[in-house]
């Protein structure tokens, strides 16, 4: 996926109201005026932010039925929060090693940490 | 003993309106305790680099005006990092980070440690960077650079959505 696409996905996702549309979409395809019923928006509105979705590849309608259901691109989603799910590992990795450091400060057992014991005589 | 580092997650959020990235987590310890880990060169660079990375210190003035200089290496490939340390106080460290690779980046870094009482310790991480596009690419790169990517309330939408 090109950065240009993450950064469109990241874009559309920043809207409170196209979170809550692609957390209905997970659930199944709707329409745009089923996805309109819930807020106080026009059924243009919805247009817009479908768009803003399809644009970032998040959202697809189907062209043939007169109803076009928009659906929701899980791949597209699961990739981004796969991402997201990476660089907070990351992240939970390097503050694990901080916790056993710390332990250490505080002169905590590690059970792995068997230096200089009862090397004195 | 059993290593409690598995009951504290952390928490990821990117503002949609300014081009940051905040991130919490909790600790065992004490914010002075907390403090000593990030500002203690010989302790830092036991815990900041990825599993099977040597950091390596090259320059370390963790005062107020200081600046700070490592890379992180393995089998002759080495990554390189720097920036200053605006103010380093009592519970909080204000800091410029930039990845050698890209030097036109810069990244302003605010960590806080919030006392929670009873000897745990709330580390609150935020980082600034130039524009959207520079916060999503590195999401994108891949490459370990301390600044971690996500959206607010997109945790709970990802929960909802399994």
């Amino acid at each position: 996926m090109p950065d240009d696409q993450l950064s469109r996905i990241f874009a559309a996702l920043a809207d409170p109201t196209r979170r809550d549309m692609v957390a209905r979409l997970a659930v199944g395809d709707a329409t745009v005026g089923e996805l309109a019923d819930p807020y106080d928006v026009s059924v243009q509105a919805v247009s817009k932010h479908i768009k803003v979705l399809s644009d970032a590849g998040l959202v697809s309608q189907t062209k043939d039925a007169q109803r076009r259901p928009c659906h929701l691109e899980a791949e597209v989603f699961d990739l981004m929060t796969k991402w997201i799910e990476r660089y907070r590992q990351q992240a939970q990795e390097r503050y694990e090693r901080l916790d056993v450091v710390l332990a250490e400060m505080r002169g905590d057992e590690i059970p792995t940490d068997h230096r200089q014991q009862g090397a004195a005589s | 003993m059993t290593p409690t580092s598995n009951r504290y997650q952390v928490s990821i959020e990117a503002d949609p309106k300014v081009p940051m990235v905040r991130m919490t987590r909790d600790f065992d310890a004490t914010p002075a305790e907390l403090m000593r880990a990030h500002l203690d060169p010989e302790l830092f660079v036991r815990w900041v680099g990825p599993d099977g990375l040597q950091t390596k210190i090259l320059d370390w003035d963790a005062t107020t005006g200081g600046r700070w200089r490592y890379v992180a290496g393995r089998d002759g490939e080495e990554y390189g990092f720097h920036g200053c340390f605006h103010d380093v106080g009592d519970d909080r460290i204000v800091q410029t980070f930039t990845f050698d690779g890209q030097p036109d980046d810069v990244a302003l870094e605010t960590l806080w440690f919030e006392d929670l009482g009873g000897g745990r310790t709330r580390l609150h991480a935020q980082s600034l960077v130039d524009s959207f596009e520079g916060r999503d690419q590195w999401l994108a790169s891949g490459m370990e650079t301390g600044v971690e990517q996500g959206y607010a309330k997109l945790d709970a939408l990802v929960a909802e959505l399994r």
